[in-house]
């Protein structure tokens, strides 16, 4: 990176609080595809200036995963380390660009004690740009066709489907919509910690057949808001051995490209 | 003697309301073998989803064909209902058509010929359901976890619901000809019965008498069935007709994200990562010292009084399968098989309970014996079906609940999950990678 990615550490020393924390989450920070969303998502922050945070080797894992395999204690704990820091900063405003931390932190942390103002990076980004302070130019999209995967965990959970869509249109593209999209949108296969095991057998992978789906319209690119779907429709190119022709991006990374960063 | 009629038409009114009864006390005792749960918040809203969703049919009209086919056969329930007023008066004092004398002659006019159509509408839409079902092969309504019982029980219902029609018309046409005739007294306009059954017993001339002695047969078989059907309710995947409205009522209000979590977790945990605590304290004053007897589910007693509901609730009308991740890709797990599966166990308890009077171990549980780790562990928890359902079910909870107690009691996930599971407590990520790493992404 070339410039400095802050810690809430590194604000508390300065007496100060930023305007947001970046919650990274564990793929964002370990899995090689998934720091490239953010990255390109810090990179729009600190062109726009926004005053932003990351807690660094203070985060640990929202507990997601264990939570929808059923370990209610390996969740808890975790949740509660992660408040305890929260707390200590007292942090007010949370972005992040995985749904799944998105959704254990706004709607499980509250009852143990976390309260924050979560928020999932496409929803942030709309804001700034009806604030004004995000500016978007698509020329680099023009025509292309994309179509938009809807991450569960952003959609039906949380019922957030417009965002995604509201950036998508702002890039000047020609935005497809499959057939199962927003409320019926089908999963990539990788929620409920399915991510961490093999899938139990069948005729065929989830993530196949949502690729399959998602190629029938011949996209450019396949757009995405989560790590997960990410790896999952990757790999779903993949197998259709069509990753020379098709993109897998993430929204930030579509509007990073866009803004030439 | 000339009471007869009367008396054997209240014995069958009180006997087929008496089981019926009898078998909505079982039900509600099966119910309550489950945990409680609160649910009694945010009622306003509550009152609102059941009046949209149950009555309304918001979430049918989704898919359009099934939506307004289903919507007629509702309608048709409903005119049962009103009807079933004037045949018990009629029934008990013996009079005929009782309410032409409350309504007055233009009104019950109008009330009839509205009965008659919508009468029409059922029949319209149970012959499509029936084809639509049994020869058009919609796949949600033809797959193998239907076979037996439960495609029977479908067919079953539109057989009788059409038969009730046709009693019913066949009711209209002869008393219809019979007030043309002047034997009995004019109430009503029937147009249907005009158009169809009047012309085609027209043909034949029947005799008064004949007609007096079909229009009985008729009334008397329209009643009967209505009887027949209420009792036939229990053993039916119709018992939604009934149970939409409370499972709609007690549906889940929050987010499809957001997942209960356990108390009795937090409180340990409290204790655990409190460096002050004293695990061998007595415990506080009022503290709820109690553990659970069990994390997650293994049984229907585990599940909670709105999640057995659910399960007498499902109209096994597949459209929760049929939008299933895990089951398009062809795996085990269909999630309305996991609401039938938990009805079966739940029966099975019941038949237990009646028979020795309290419930004795018949080495059976829901887990294993019904519903298997292969399907529980294939579930995405991506909420398609919770969306997909017209009543508000939620058979994700209940695999969720499952899974909980796989792991939490027996710890029996598969073993990557395992591994994942110990990243996660040891390393604070579900990858073994060490969390000093976490920012080096910012370095690079
Ligand atoms: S939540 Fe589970 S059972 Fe329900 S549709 Fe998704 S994968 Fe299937
Ligand atoms: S759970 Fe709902 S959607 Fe699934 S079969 Fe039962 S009633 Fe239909």
């Amino acid at each position: 990176m070339d410039f400095t990615i802050k810690t809430m550490a590194d604000y508390a020393a300065e007496g100060k609080s930023p305007e947001v924390l970046f919650w990274v989450g564990c793929a964002g920070s370990f899995d090689d595809r998934a720091k490239k969303i953010t990255k390109a998502f810090c990179k729009i922050l600190n062109k726009i200036g926004v005053d932003f945070a990351v807690l660094g080797q203070e985060e640990s894992c929202t507990g997601d995963p264990a939570k929808r395999a059923g370990n209610e204690f390996v969740f808890q704990m975790m949740a509660m380390t992660n408040i305890e820091v929260l707390n200590a900063y007292e942090v007010k405003k949370i972005v992040t660009a995985c749904p799944h931390c998105f959704n254990t932190l706004k709607n499980e942390y509250p009852s143990l004690g976390g309260n924050y103002e979560v928020i999932h990076h496409t929803q942030f980004l709309k804001q700034l740009m009806e604030d004004g302070r995000l500016k978007i130019e698509g020329g680099a999209f023009k025509g292309k066709k994309i179509t938009f995967h809807d991450p569960c965990y952003l959609g039906r959970a949380n019922g957030e489907y417009e965002a995604p869509r509201m950036l998508l249109e702002k890039l000047d593209a020609e935005l497809v919509e499959m057939k199962r999209c927003k409320a019926n949108g089908l999963c990539c296969g990788a929620g409920g910690a399915q991510m961490f095991k093999e899938p139990e057998k069948g005729d065929k992978d989830v993530n196949i057949e949502r690729t399959e789906e998602a190629l029938s319209f011949e996209p450019k690119i396949i757009a995405t808001g989560c790590p997960f779907c990410n790896t999952m429709l990757t790999d779903g190119v993949k197998h259709f051995n069509k990753n020379t022709e098709v993109e897998v991006k993430d929204i930030v990374e579509l509007l990073a490209e866009a803004e030439d960063l | 003697m000339q009471y007869l009629d009367n008396i054997i038409f209240l014995i069958l009114l009180v006997a087929g309301f008496g089981l019926f009864g009898k078998s909505l006390l079982k039900i509600y005792r099966n119910i309550r073998l489950g945990k409680e749960i609160n649910r009694s918040d945010r009622k306003a809203e509550r009152w609102e989803t059941m009046a949209r969703v149950a009555m309304g049919q918001s979430r049918m009209v989704k898919r359009p064909v099934a939506g307004i086919l289903h919507l007629f056969v509702y309608v048709g329930f409903v005119i049962i209902n009103i009807e079933l007023i004037e045949i018990i008066v009629d029934g008990i004092f013996g009079t005929h058509r009782f309410l032409a004398t409350i309504f007055g002659h233009t009104f019950y006019n109008i009330f009839t010929a509205t009965l008659e159509v919508l009468a029409i509408l059922v029949i319209i839409g149970v012959v499509l359901f029936f084809i639509r079902r049994n020869f058009y092969g919609v796949k949600r309504l033809t797959m193998k976890e239907l076979f037996g019982w439960p495609k029977n029980d479908a067919n079953w219902i539109l057989i009788i619901e059409f038969a009730l029609m046709v009693f019913f018309f066949t009711m209209n046409s002869s008393d219809l000809i019979l007030q043309q005739r002047g034997v009995l007294a004019e109430h009503g306009s029937f147009p249907i019965s005009q158009m169809t059954l009047v012309p085609f017993f027209d043909i034949f001339n029947f005799d008064s008498g004949f007609l007096v002695f079909v229009e009985r047969a008729a009334w008397w078989l329209h009643f009967v069935g209505i009887l027949f059907f209420m009792n036939y309710l229990y053993y039916s995947k119709h018992l939604h007709i009934i149970l939409a409205f409370p499972s709609t009522w007690y549906a889940n209000l929050n987010l499809y994200g957001k997942f209960n979590n356990l108390d009795s977790v937090t409180a340990e945990i409290k204790l655990m990562m409190d460096p002050n605590a004293d695990p061998y304290a007595a415990p506080a004053e009022g503290a709820v010292t109690e553990a659970p007897s069990k994390f997650g589910a293994e049984d229907v007693f585990d599940l909670n009084q709105v999640q057995l509901l659910n399960a007498y609730s499902c109209t096994e009308c597949g459209r929760c399968t049929s939008v299933c991740p895990a089951n398009i890709t062809g795996k085990k797990l269909s999630p309305r098989l996991i609401l039938m599966k938990t009805r079966d166990r739940l029966e099975e308890v019941g038949r237990n309970i009646d028979k020795n009077g309290k419930f004795e171990d018949d080495g059976k549980k829901l887990l294993n014996d019904y519903i298997t780790k292969e399907e529980l562990w294939a579930c995405t928890t991506c909420n398609a079906c919770t969306e997909a359902c017209p009543v508000l079910l939620d058979p994700l909870s209940i695999i969720f609940e499952m899974r909980r107690f796989l792991v939490m009691e027996q710890s029996a996930a598969p073993q990557e999950l395992n591994l994942m599971m110990t990243n996660v407590e040891n390393n604070a990520a579900p990858w073994q990678y060490n969390q000093a790493d976490r920012l080096n992404w910012a370095k690079d």
